[in-house]
């Protein structure tokens, strides 16, 4: 018997089938970074990752509260007599003070607008570990939850591989500015249900990751109800809600709920996580918040998976109940992100390079479809792949987060100080101005407004990767289209 | 409107062993507070050995503050470090002491290690990569009541208890292996493996050559895994010494074969180390695939990156490691002596162990009845009547009624002194009111019934009353 089946033979489906997910695109532009990774000064023609979604921008400020306050690393003399105590704490529910100081901080990157139940709080590991928990709590196998696109990659393995839950997407388009319509999500629904498929509940990041937008008030309105009307739950991802530039203008579905007392709360959970907001990816601090009560219980019981070690516990229970340091943590991270966004935006726009316009989130949803050479996504595969190997930028294609148009990529700018951030940007201008000889194709299509122009790049080098389908390089409209990026309405406003 | 899981109760908290838990938690003992307050005994616990790890900490204050051995900080690293790959030198230092603990007979190789979020997430994480719903693994019985939620729950696998029995010293059996295995047929359930837990809790035995062997000889001819949950390992503080599965394949010469690749390790400093609350936990095989999977699943429950560089640093100490794990097994073996003889004291003897954080009771001959119910009754008085939380066997699958699982690591030498004086107070007026109650049932019968010969309980009770009345001397 060949070794190999019988190896394959021995192990579950689960550990066998692909339901990780990590054949996706998304994670061969990390690959190619992890080969090649940029350096100032050790390798400055790596590969830049803008791939990760990061927040890098405010160890500073984390620093200085950490070496100002050495008791919260429970391990230092000041901090030693707790050391036991933390150490043996394996109770589910957190530490008391952990909980608080959590409940605290969900509430201040909220402006105060609500507060949230430390009881409420459960933990998980990671946003990844409290959107499986979820899932394993509102749906069983075989059933479904609805997901707007574009959406983060790794939910096809967060809330469908070992859970056999099922995502079905809800379209939404760049015509209306990828926009969640009434529409979009009534054909998701009725698709189920002629396909005989259970939907449980409905699934949005808000900010939404990879667009960087967040939902306005009337739009989160509607859709409680258009769950409590399907009587199915809403599974909102709040992890970038700290990333909103202009912080007041983020609306929780926490509040919503305070504003509409005839939704069904059983229906509604949150999903949060340190990752993002404070930039600990590392430390594994998941929250799930159900406004349940079964559900906070079975999350509860579910959470031995993936508890939050009591010494980061520790940590940032001291480090969130310090009002100051969060208040000013929360405005000054919000300073530099927008900073960091006006800095991409303007110089992408200087090469007629355009993006969603987003006011939120690590990165930006960048509009390349003028680069690729047919509105294909094997076209924007292969586009892809010169950024990478050519331009020596990471970054994610849209089809990997299953954007039903070809030429969207999403750009992370948190991740990285400012001289290379400048270097990004450099090489991104060099390439396109380099490539100025450029044919034109125009098409109008009735239907659709949205800028439909084709850049082909005919450079010699670039000719071995293209297809012969080539027009005129010296087309007078290469740089006079009407539908040029710079009027688009699609980029920020520039002053 | 919610899963099945949701409103299922695979969870098993209903269970006995943690409404012990709940009972202790509403009446907990304070020595000043509440005196005669609940005392935990049913908590698997090393708190033997924290003195040396916080003099370690005072010498050593720059992992726990993010800095490096050149003072630096390296709390941003740390922060952005989420790769499932974990901390090599975390993995590395694992391995060292995993090796270490097993007296340097067999090594580890780190890449085939995965770090996952407590043993807890380690043995869900192996029964979703070896099981498909509805799978199962067969268990040998008395077991950790913690499998009936971590290996079934989430992931649809079942359990069918391989039955061990007192008269041998809940030895593993070839017959109980088949036994086992024709149930699971019975069943119509495919039997994916088997998991043993060594040294064993509750027993606090470690496995014998003799029990590896035919472990190893069962698999390779039902063509099905192995778990060995060693996540007390560190704490064998008496002879036998410990044997790994490992040990058992290099001397057998079947590393590097496909019987190797179907053995897998559990490992976790929760219990020799008595770090619970930072959830350090690992998977250990040898199959690629299964490491390959784990590694991926582990994502649902990867092990914080400052607690692995914490750790990273102490187990590099090789100094502080070997005396640290030499002066806990020496503990231990202390601890576990007082528990033994303060309960021989009471007439109650102990399946003689040497790894452990607790010893396993034979109280069948206080029972009123040999039943579970029984079993319970007695747990029950013991709880709430004497003061002490400790396990009933039922709770752990055990197929006999009488059998508790006594913890003695989690509390101060006086907590252990104080619970044994009640144990003693308990069994003299349960003694006192069984031979009464008995002694008034004689009395109410047919005169010539006297005339046969006493039942043999009145002999053993006289015994252990004369047990008491030496001892108190």
């Amino acid at each position: 018997m060949d070794v190999a089946m019988v190896n394959d033979n021995n192990l579950s489906k689960i550990a066998t089938n692909n339901g990780h997910g990590e054949n996706s695109p998304y994670f061969d532009g990390w690959k190619a970074y992890d080969t090649n990774p940029f350096h100032l000064q050790h390798n400055p023609n790596g590969v830049i990752q803008m791939g990760l979604a990061e927040n890098q921008l405010c160890f500073d400020l984390i620093q200085e509260w950490i070496e100002a306050n050495p008791s919260a690393s429970i391990c230092t003399p000041q901090g030693a007599f707790d050391f036991k105590e933390k150490a043996i704490f394996q109770d589910y529910h957190g530490l008391p003070e952990f909980r608080t100081a959590i409940a605290n901080f969900m509430s201040q990157v909220r402006g105060n607008r609500v507060t949230f139940d430390p009881t409420r709080i459960v933990m998980s590991g990671g946003a990844t570990g409290a959107h499986e928990t979820v899932a394993f709590c509102l749906a069983n196998p075989g059933e479904a939850l609805l997901v707007p696109t574009p959406y983060y990659p790794g939910f096809d393995r967060d809330l469908r591989w070992r859970t056999g839950v099922k995502l079905l997407p809800v379209v939404c388009e760049s015509s209306n500015n990828f926009n969640i319509t009434q529409e979009a999500l009534e054909t998701a629904y009725e698709k189920a249900k002629l396909d005989n498929i259970k939907v449980k509940g409905l699934l949005i990041t808000n900010p939404s990751n990879p667009l960087g937008t967040h939902f306005d008030k009337e739009t989160l309105k509607d859709l409680v109800t258009f769950i409590n009307d399907k009587n199915i739950h809403l599974i909102c991802d709040e992890i970038y809600a700290g990333t909103v530039t202009a912080g007041d203008e983020f609306v929780s579905i926490a509040e919503i709920i305070e504003e509409e007392p005839e939704c069904n709360r059983d229906l509604i959970h949150i999903v949060y996580s340190l990752s993002k907001d404070m930039g600990f990816p590392g430390f594994r601090v998941g929250i799930v918040y159900s406004y349940n009560d079964h559900v906070v219980s079975i999350a509860r019981k579910m959470s031995s998976f993936g508890l939050v070690s009591t010494q980061t516990q520790h940590m940032l229970a001291s480090m969130l109940s310090d009002n100051m340091f969060v208040v000013n943590f929360i405005s000054e991270s919000r300073i530099r992100l927008a900073h960091r966004h006006d800095m991409f935006t303007r110089g992408l726009a200087q090469v007629g390079i355009g993006s969603l316009e987003s006011n939120a989130g690590l990165f930006f949803w960048m509009d390349l479809r003028r680069f690729l050479k047919e509105p294909t996504f094997e076209s924007e595969m292969t586009f892809w792949r010169i950024i990478i190997n050519e331009i020596k930028l990471n970054v994610s294609p849209g089809q990997s987060f299953h954007c039903s148009e070809p030429g969207w990529f999403r750009v992370c700018f948190a991740n990285m100080d400012d001289e290379t951030t400048m270097i990004a940007l450099r090489r991104i201008k060099t390439f396109v101005l380099k490539n100025k000889m450029l044919e034109v194709k125009i098409k109008t299509q009735k239907q659709c407004w949205q800028n439909n122009q084709h850049l082909k790049l005919s450079s010699r080098r670039l000719d071995e990767i293209l297809t012969p389908h080539r027009m005129s390089p010296h087309s007078p409209l290469a740089w006079m289209s009407p539908h040029s990026p710079l009027a688009s309405p699609l980029v920020r406003a520039q002053n | 409107m919610l899963s099945a899981k949701i409103t299922c109760n695979s969870h098993g908290q209903d269970s006995s062993y943690f409404i012990g838990w709940e009972a202790y938690e509403k009446n907990p003992y304070d020595e000043i507070k509440n005196p005669n307050g609940i005392i935990q005994m049913g908590l698997a616990e090393n708190q033997l050995s924290f003195d040396l790890l916080e003099s370690w900490l005072q010498n050593n204050p720059q992992p726990a503050a993010f800095k490096n051995h050149n003072d630096q900080s390296i709390f941003k690293e740390l922060a952005l470090f989420q790769d499932y790959h974990g901390l090599p030198a975390f993995k590395n230092a694992l391995v060292r002491f995993m090796s270490d603990i097993r007296g340097n007979t067999v090594t580890f190789n780190p890449n085939n290690l995965v770090l996952t979020a407590g043993a807890t997430s380690a043995n869900e994480t192996l029964m979703f990569c070896l099981a498909n719903p509805g799978d199962a693994f067969l268990i040998p019985t008395p077991y950790y009541p913690g499998f009936d939620r971590d290996l079934k729950w989430r992931t649809g696998a079942e359990i069918v208890p391989i039955q061990c029995s007192s008269l041998n010293g809940f030895r593993i059996t070839k017959s109980a292996l088949e036994e086992a295995y024709k149930q699971a047929e019975k069943q119509n359930l495919k039997v994916k493996g088997i998991l043993v837990t060594n040294p064993s809790n509750p027993l606090g035995t470690s496995l014998s050559l003799h029990e590896l062997d035919l472990l190893v000889n069962f698999i390779s001819t039902k063509n099905i895994h192995l778990i060995s949950d060693e996540i007390y390992s560190g704490t064998v503080f008496n002879s036998p010494s410990f044997i790994s599965i490992m040990d058992v394949l290099k001397n057998r010469n079947l590393v590097n074969t496909e019987i190797a690749k179907r053995v897998h390790i559990v490992y976790s400093l929760s219990k020799d180390l008595g770090l619970p609350g930072f959830r350090i936990g690992a998977i250990y095989s040898n199959d690629e695939l299964v490491v390959s999977g784990a590694t991926k699943m582990s994502s649902f429950g990867l092990i914080s990156s400052q607690t692995q560089y914490l750790l990273s640093e102490i187990l590099s100490d090789n100094k502080f490691t070997k005396m640290y794990l030499s002066e806990n097994r020496r503990r231990l073996k202390e601890r576990h002596e007082m528990l033994v003889q303060g309960l021989q004291k009471s007439g109650i003897r102990c399946l003689q162990s040497n790894a452990g954080l607790f010893c396993w009771v034979d109280m069948r001959h206080l029972l009123s009845s040999k039943t579970f119910e029984g079993e319970i009754e007695l747990w029950k008085k013991i709880v709430y009547e004497v003061g002490l939380n400790i396990s009933p066997g039922s709770s752990c699958h055990c197929s006999e009624p009488g059998w508790f699982r006594v913890c003695f690591a989690n509390m101060s030498e006086e907590i252990l002194v104080l619970a044994m004086q009640r144990v003693i107070t308990f069994v003299e007026s349960t003694v006192k009111k069984n031979s009464q109650s008995r002694h008034q049932q004689l009395l109410n019968r047919n005169a010539s019934r006297r005339t046969k010969s006493l039942p043999k309980w009145v002999f053993e009770l006289s015994f252990q009353r004369e047990l008491i009345a030496t001892d108190e001397r």
